[in-house]
């Protein structure tokens, strides 16, 4: 049928953080896109900008490669702070 | 009741508030029945921007007559009393007739508060620095929209286009002053005459880019600002003050 | 294969780690997904008419504008859930088709009539309110879009049932007429209302394997308990009695007895014959057809544009 394209809308919430993803919508072009997500997902104050993308656009990975992406991360504890023995009357660090 | 500003200033305020009632009114109809769940949004994002400009100018409005309130004007007035352009009361008919309203409004719109903006009245100006954030907005969206159904499919330029036609001849009274403009114009330098040829000329441009024509000859209608209405505003005004008719004087 | 899939994947849920769109799921989890998701969009949807009939009479510029933003609100709602439905491989039109066509449902409340204002505040403090004790729960729900958009939809949902018993105390503490007004509402809508939970937990057939997958966290007739306990209190406030000679406080329970609901009128207003079953769906299909041009001119238009972009590259 005649379905427009879908988008998935990030907001920055407020200055100083991170665009999130909040949702998708339907829009027939970017113009619309934009001004849509305004309406749909800025009723209540919730943005000061807004990044608009087809979805179709987006490019993920397959869960099923999961492992190999992200268990790797797991046996590498050296890379965070608790891995360090240090005295406990040594402050601010 | 005795009001406290002179009347035609009062008119003036009334003149604006009735024109944002009327229209968020009719807008407001949409609600539930837009043609993409995201439009249905858009448009009532839109008349509740109307309706609240509304209420800003009936509690201003309000606030110069005794025992008034923001719903003295809309609720208890009839046809007569009220001062909008007749344009606004048109019937929302189909997307395009509804869009084509708002753009040939929106449009006025932005000028007359800019204007207002750059007036000498306090507290009209207050109320219409907050508005014109909205209605950039409205323009934006009416007359994008304008270019979508213009430039889109035979059928909807067929479209767009008799509304446009049908339209237009609503559009003459924007500038017709009534004595509450004159009177504006004189004391406070808000002219509507001025902004005029500015309207025509962002008109043309959007029509333009829409591949639609500027309709010719026009006879415009006029009456709005001296409450002689179409048959239109009375059918609009029975639904809007049916509770308070039915009910009188009580809280709600 | 598809059995250490199955098991890994309830394996997930028992931890409470939620599925997301890409991930593995079994075909009939996918299949509830769509069912109940859609129904819930539907009924945002189709909730916008009994309300939306009384913006353009509301009593005053305040109720007006919170009508306006309320009703608006559930066309939000309608598309979040529509959005959540969509990662499901579903597409909105799909979903919009089912429903004119009568093969999904959505929430049998709103095939009843809206006749006085009355209403609309009964609609926010009965029908919001057994809502939000539905909805509530489907935040923790083991799919995440459906969570996600759910959390949304009860942060907004809670504005609603506060301006629906803001109407009705206005008219409690207002004059005769306004006060029967209420009563005769109240008397109208409490038993749709308990309906709304779904039929008695050994007529459910789905909640078991809903319950499982933890879409579904508590029975129907748990969470209509928690609605009659709560409404008991709230009815006081108001001033108005609750239409069941029933309604009494169990001691030895700790909650209030209830008189029995008429499932015959449940299941024949869910089968079509309700008194506004006909009107909603052919309000919402009137919509979609005339909006057909619209939607088609603003495809074209796009198509167009992104031509004559293309050709200014070249």
């Amino acid at each position: 049928m005649n379905d427009w394209p879908l988008w998935e809308v990030f907001i920055r919430s407020k200055a100083g953080l991170h665009h999130r993803h909040v949702g998708s919508l339907h829009a027939s072009d970017e113009a619309m896109a934009l001004e849509n997500a305004r309406d749909v997902y800025c009723r209540r104050m919730e943005g000061v900008s807004i990044w608009i993308v087809k979805s179709e656009e987006i490019v993920a990975n397959n869960p099923e490669n999961s492992e190999a992406l992200f268990d790797p991360a797991e046996n590498k504890i050296y890379r965070h702070p608790t891995f360090y023995d240090l005295p406990d009357n040594l402050k601010h660090m | 009741m005795a009001i406290h500003c002179n009347p035609l200033l009062h008119q003036f305020i009334l003149q604006l508030a009735d024109n944002a009632l009327v229209l968020g009114h009719r807008i407001s109809e949409w609600c539930g029945h837009g043609p993409v769940l995201e439009q249905d949004i858009a448009l009532a994002n839109i008349a509740l921007d109307h309706i609240g400009q509304a209420r800003m100018y009936y509690q201003l409005a309000a606030s110069f007559e005794d025992g008034a309130t923001e719903d003295s004007y809309p609720y208890q007035r009839d046809v007569r009393g009220f001062r909008n352009l007749l344009l606004l009361e048109m019937e929302n008919k189909d997307f395009g007739y509804t869009l084509t309203r708002s753009f040939f409004y929106d449009q006025f719109h932005y000028l007359l508060l800019e204007a207002i903006i750059q007036s000498d009245h306090k507290a009209l100006k207050e109320i219409a620095s907050q508005a014109i954030k909205e209605v950039r907005y409205h323009c934006r969206y009416s007359s994008d929209w304008m270019k979508r159904l213009g430039d889109g499919t035979e059928e909807s330029h067929q479209r767009v286009q008799k509304a446009v036609d049908a339209f237009y001849m609503y559009t003459g009274e924007f500038f017709m002053p009534s004595a509450a403009d004159e009177y504006m114009a004189a004391e406070f330098n808000i002219n509507i005459e001025s902004i005029k040829e500015k309207w025509l000329e962002n008109i043309q441009a959007v029509l333009q880019e829409s591949t639609l024509a500027m309709p010719q000859d026009t006879w415009f209608q006029k009456g709005g600002k001296t409450g002689v209405h179409t048959e239109k505003l009375g059918f609009l005004l029975a639904e809007l003050q049916y509770i308070q008719r039915a009910y009188p004087n009580m809280n709600w | 294969m598809e059995n250490s899939m199955a098991d890994k994947f309830q394996q997930k849920i028992d931890d409470d780690i939620r599925i997301e769109p890409r991930d593995w799921m079994p075909e009939a989890y996918r299949k509830t997904l769509i069912r109940q998701i859609s129904q819930h969009a539907h009924s945002e949807i189709v909730g916008m008419l009994p309300e939306g009939n009384w913006i353009t009479r509301a009593p005053n510029l305040r109720r007006k504008v919170a009508l306006l933003a309320k009703v608006q609100d559930e066309a939000g709602h309608g598309l979040y859930l529509y959005s959540a439905c969509e990662t499901l491989g579903v597409s909105r039109d799909e979903l919009i088709n089912q429903l004119h066509t009568g093969k999904a449902k959505y929430s049998s409340i709103f095939n009843y009539p809206t006749i006085t204002w009355a209403d609309i505040g009964t609609i926010g403090w009965l029908v919001d309110g057994a809502a939000i004790m539905n909805q509530v729960p489907l935040c923790r729900c083991s799919y995440g879009p459906y969570a996600r958009a759910m959390v949304k939809v009860c942060k907004e949902e809670s504005f609603h049932q506060r301006q629906g018993f803001e109407i009705l105390l206005t008219l409690s503490k207002g004059t005769e007429a306004q006060r029967q007004m209420l009563q005769d509402s109240v008397n109208r809508w409490w038993w749709p209302s308990m309906m709304m939970f779904g039929p008695n937990d050994a007529d459910s057939p789905h909640s078991a394997q809903s319950m499982a997958w933890k879409i579904k966290r508590f029975s129907n007739d748990e969470l209509r308990q928690r609605f009659v306990d709560m409404c008991v209190d709230q009815a006081k406030i108001l001033n108005v009695t609750l239409p069941d000679p029933d309604l009494k406080w169990n001691e030895e329970r700790g909650h209030y007895d209830y008189g029995p609901i008429d499932w015959d009128e449940f299941w024949n207003v869910v089968k079509g014959n309700g008194p506004c079953n006909r009107d909603r769906i052919e309000t919402r299909v009137n919509a979609y057809e005339k909006g057909a041009w619209v939607r088609e001119a603003a495809s074209a238009y796009a198509e167009k544009q992104a031509s004559k972009k293309a050709i200014q590259v070249a």
